[in-house]
C-alpha cells in the first residue's frame, strides 16, 4: 500500500525528516508516536503532497511513485489526511464542501457523481452510524466549531470519502471520552483487509480502542523504534527519554 | 415592423446613405445624428427636444478624470451612435464559427445550446424558444396592469409616465456620460408597476427579444408605484460579445410610498485578453430615488467582466423611513480594473442604508471601492452600515478602499468596517487535500467570501453567478 524509503524532508533550510523508512501493507493500522516537534505532522503533510518541502527518497503508493503527483491527485487516489488543526473556511457550507469533494473524487475514479439527494442520504447514514449530530454539516465549514466538533467532522469526512489510506494527525487530542469513542468507531468500522491507517497520537488511550498492528516511535526525523501494542503502554510509563 | 423602420430610414431626409442590410447613422456626434436616432425611433417632438437639450449641455462639459483606472482618450466623433442590429448575413452561421473559448465557457456555465447560439450572436432561423415564453409571460403582466416594454415603445405609448420620470433621478445635466446617454440613448427597458401590485415574477431583460443588441447607450427606467414590489434582473452570466467598446448606460429607479425595487445585475462583458488588450469600458450611471415614505431600493451587482468597470449604483433616500442597500461583488483578473461602489444620500428622517462590498483582485488587476455616505441635516436618526472586504490573489494586484463620509446630523449612526486579506494558502491546501483542484478550491473559497452578496441574488441567478465567480478567476492562483 505505502512504502517509504529513506525519506528526507526539509523546509526553509531546516531538515525535519532525516531518513525515514516505513512499510504499510493493505489492511494494516500503524500508529506513530513521538515527542513534540519530532516531525509527525511533517510526515503527514509530505505524504499528502503539501508544497514547500524539499524532498529526497521514495514514496510509493499502491505501487506508484508519488513524486510528481499533486495534492488533489493524491486525494483522488485515496489518500486522506485528518488534520491536526482543521481549517475554517467562512461562507462555505460544510455539506456543500463535502459533496463537491466527494464528487471530485468519484469523478477522478471514473465513477458516477452523486446528486444532492443521494449525497444527503449517505451523510445521514454515516453520521448516525458514528453518532455525530448532522446539524454541524449545515454550518459554515469548521467556523465556530469546538475543537472536538472539528475532529469529529474530519472523521465524518473520512467515512464519506472512503479512502484507502487514512492518515490521522492527532485526531484524538483534546477529545472527551465520548468523542474519542466516536473517532475509534469511525476507524474500526472502516477497517478491512484493503484499507490502511497511519494514526499519529500522543496517547495510548486511543490505542486501547483501536488496536494497532505496529507502533513506531518517531524521534528527530527518524523512526527509532518499532513494536506492537505493548510499546505504546511502555511509552506511557517511561516517556521518550529512554528511547533516545 | 423592423422592415418598415428600415424603409423609412432609407428615405430619411438627411440623405444618409443606408442600405437595408446595415442601416446606421454616419460616424460622429452632432445634431443630425441625434435627429436621425429620434426619427428612426419615431419619437415625439418633446423627446427630441430633450435629447438636444442634453446634447447642448454636453458641449460645455468635460469627461471626469478623478477615477483610478485611466483609459486612452475616446474620440467621440469616431463612434457610430446608431446601427441596426446585424442582419443574418453578417452573423456566424453556427457555433462552429464562434471562438471555441467562448463556447467552452458557455458549457461550463451549463447554458443550453439554443441560448448559446443567441448569446454568441449566431443567426438562428427557427423562432427562438423565448418568443413563446415571452408571450405567455407578457399576458400575465398585462393582467396585473404592469408595463414592461422597450423604452422606445414606452415613449410612444406611455408618454406621460416617461415625461414625468425620465431624467428625474439622473438629470440630463448630471455628468458627462449621463448627459451623453441622454442625448443618444438607443434603447433599454421601461417598467411600471401599478399601485399595490406585487410583480409575480422576476423581470429580466432576458425575456426581451434583441435585448442583447440594444447597444452601448442603454436607458432603463423603472417606476414602482405606491405599495408595489418588483425584482428586476439585468445582464447575464454568459460572456457577451459586443463590438462597441464604450458602454454608457443610464438606469433610473423611482420608488413611491411603501414600494420596493430590487435590482440585480450580473455583468460579464468582454474583459480583454490576458495581456489587457481590448475589452469593454463599462461606465454606467445607476441611481434610485426612494421618493416615498417607507420605500426601499436594493442594488445587487456581480461585476466580473469589462476591461474597466466604473459605476456607483446609488440611492437617494428622500422619503422618511426609506431604505437603501448596495451589495456588490467586483472581480478583476489579469489587467482588468474596477472603480465601483455606491452613494447613499440620506435626506429623510429615519433613513437607513447598508453597503456590503466584496472586491476580489487577481493577476495584475486593480480594484477600488469608492463610496459616499452623505447624511443631510434633516435626516434625523439616519443609519448607515458599511462593510468592505478585499481579497487579493498573488502580489501583483491592488485593492483600495475609499470611503467618503459627510455627516451633517449629530443624531445619525455610521458604522464602517473594512478588511483586506490574501487568499489563504492553508485553506487552499485543505481543499486540495479533499480532492478539489486549484480552480475548484479558489471558486469555493471566493464564493464563501462573497456569500453575503450572492445570497441576495434571486435563486436562478445565484447558481449561475457562483459558477461565474470560479470561472472569472481561472488561472489566478498558480
Ligand atoms: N515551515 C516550517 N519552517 C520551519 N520549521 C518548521 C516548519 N514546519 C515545521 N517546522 C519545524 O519542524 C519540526 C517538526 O514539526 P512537526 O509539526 O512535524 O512536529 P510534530 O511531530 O507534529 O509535533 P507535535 O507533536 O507538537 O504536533 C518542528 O520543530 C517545527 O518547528
Ligand atoms: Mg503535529
Amino acid at each position: 500500500m505505502l512504502e517509504i524509503k529513506n525519506l528526507k524532508a526539509s523546509i526553509n533550510e531546516r531538515s525535519i525528516l532525516k531518513g525515514l523508512n516505513l512499510h504499510i501493507k493493505p489492511g494494516e493500522l500503524h500508529a506513530i508516536m513521538g515527542p513534540n516537534g519530532s516531525g509527525k505532522s511533517t510526515l503527514a503533510n509530505v505524504l499528502s503532497g503539501k508544497k514547500g518541502y524539499e524532498i529526497t527518497g521514495e514514496i510509493n503508493f499502491e505501487g506508484e511513485s508519488l513524486k510528481a503527483v499533486s495534492v488533489e491527485e493524491r486525494a483522488q487516489k485515496g489518500i486522506f489526511l485528518a488534520f491536526q488543526y482543521p481549517l475554517e473556511i467562512p461562507g462555505v457550507n460544510t455539506n456543500n464542501f463535502l459533496k463537491t469533494s466527494l464528487n471530485s473524487i468519484l469523478k477522478a475514479k471514473g465513477k458516477k457523481e452523486l446528486d444532492t439527494l443521494s449525497f444527503l442520504k449517505l451523510v445521514k447514514e454515516k453520521s448516525s452510524e458514528l453518532g455525530i449530530d448532522e446539524k454541524i454539516l449545515s454550518r459554515q465549514l469548521n467556523v465556530g466549531f469546538s475543537g472536538g466538533e472539528k475532529k469529529k467532522n474530519e472523521i465524518l469526512q473520512m467515512k464519506i470519502l472512503d479512502p484507502n489510506l487514512s492518515i490521522l494527525d492527532e485526531t484524538d487530542s483534546g477529545l472527551d471520552i465520548d468523542a474519542l469513542k466516536i473517532i475509534a468507531k469511525g476507524v474500526n468500522s472502516s477497517r478491512d483487509d484493503k484499507k490502511s491507517f497511519l494514526v499519529i497520537t500522543h496517547y495510548q488511550r486511543l490505542l486501547e480502542y483501536i488496536k494497532p498492528d505496529f507502533v513506531h516511535v518517531l524521534s528527530d526525523g527518524k523512526i527509532v523504534r518499532t513494536g506492537c501494542g505493548e510499546l505504546a503502554e511502555e511509552l506511557e510509563k517511561t516517556g521518550y527519554k529512554k528511547i533516545n | 415592423m423592423r422592415q418598415q423602420e428600415l424603409e423609412k430610414a432609407k428615405d430619411y431626409k438627411y440623405g444618409f446613405t443606408t442600405d437595408i442590410e446595415s442601416i446606421r447613422a454616419p460616424k460622429g456626434l452632432n445634431e443630425e445624428v441625434i435627429k436621425f436616432i429620434s426619427n428612426i425611433k419615431k419619437e415625439p417632438k418633446w423627446m427630441l427636444e430633450w435629447r438636444l437639450k442634453a446634447f447642448n449641455r454636453l458641449k460645455s462639459i468635460k469627461e471626469p478624470n478623478w477615477q483610478k483606472p485611466k483609459y486612452p482618450k475616446i474620440d467621440y466623433q469616431n463612434l457610430y451612435y446608431y446601427s441596426a442590429p446585424k442582419s443574418a448575413k453578417d452573423k456566424p452561421k453556427s457555433l462552429d464559427e464562434v471562438d471555441p473559448k467562448l463556447i467552452e465557457t458557455y458549457k461550463k456555465l451549463g447554458i443550453p445550446l439554443k441560448e448559446q447560439e443567441k448569446l454568441a450572436g449566431v443567426a438562428v432561423d427557427a423562432v427562438f424558444d423565448s418568443v413563446s415564453v415571452a408571450t405567455t409571460f407578457k399576458d400575465k403582466l398585462t393582467e396585473k396592469g404592469i408595463i414592461f416594454c422597450p423604452i422606445s415603445e414606452a415613449i410612444q405609448k406611455h408618454p406621460d409616465l416617461v415625461k414625468k420620470y425620465l431624467g428625474s433621478v439622473i438629470p440630463i445635466t448630471d455628468h458627462y456620460f449621463a448627459t451623453l446617454n441622454s442625448a443618444v440613448f438607443t434603447d433599454g427597458s421601461f417598467v411600471y408597476i401599478p399601485e399595490g401590485v406585487r410583480c409575480p415574477m422576476e423581470l429580466s431583460t432576458y425575456f426581451r427579444i434583441n435585448a442583447s443588441e440594444t447597444g452601448q447607450f442603454e436607458r432603463t427606467l423603472i417606476i414602482a408605484d405606491k405599495g408595489s414590489y418588483v425584482s428586476y434582473l439585468e445582464g447575464c452570466t454568459a460572456p457577451m460579445r459586443d463590438e462597441n467598446q464604450l458602454h454608457a448606460a443610464n438606469v433610473e429607479l423611482v420608488a413611491l410610498d411603501d414600494a420596493e425595487i430590487k435590482y440585480s445585475t450580473v455583468q460579464n462583458w468582454y474583459p480583454g485578453d490576458k495581456d489587457g488588450k481590448g475589452g469593454i469600458y463599462n461606465f454606467v450611471t445607476k441611481r434610485g430615488l426612494c421618493k416615498g415614505k417607507n420605500s426601499k431600493i436594493s442594488w445587487t451587482q456581480v461585476e466580473t467582466g469589462s476591461a474597466i468597470t466604473w459605476k456607483y449604483p446609488s440611492c437617494i433616500l428622500k422619503g422618511d423611513n426609506s431604505v437603501g442597500e448596495f451589495y456588490s461583488i467586483a472581480i478583476t483578473n489579469n489587467y482588468q480594473k474596477a472603480d465601483t461602489g455606491t452613494k447613499m444620500i440620506h435626506l429623510g428622517k429615519n433613513t437607513k442604508s447598508k453597503i456590503i462590498s466584496k472586491g476580489i483582485s487577481a493577476g495584475h488587476a486593480d480594484n477600488t471601492y469608492r463610496g459616499l455616505v452623505d447624511i443631510n441635516k434633516n435626516a434625523l436618526n439616519a443609519r448607515n452600515y458599511t462593510q468592505c472586504d478585499s481579497l487579493l490573489m498573488g502580489n501583483k494586484c491592488g485593492a483600495h478602499t475609499v470611503p467618503y463620509i459627510k455627516n451633517k446630523n449629530s443624531s445619525s449612526t455610521i458604522e464602517h468596517e473594512a478588511t483586506t486579506s490574501k487568499i489563504n494558502e492553508d485553506q487552499l491546501y485543505y481543499c486540495n487535500q479533499r480532492g478539489l483542484n486549484q480552480e475548484e478550491s479558489v471558486g469555493l473559497i471566493v464564493n464563501g467570501f462573497c456569500k453575503e452578496v450572492l445570497q441576495q441574488l434571486p435563486m436562478e441567478f445565484a447558481v449561475e453567478a457562483q459558477k461565474l465567480v470560479g470561472i472569472s478567476l481561472e488561472g489566478s492562483v498558480g
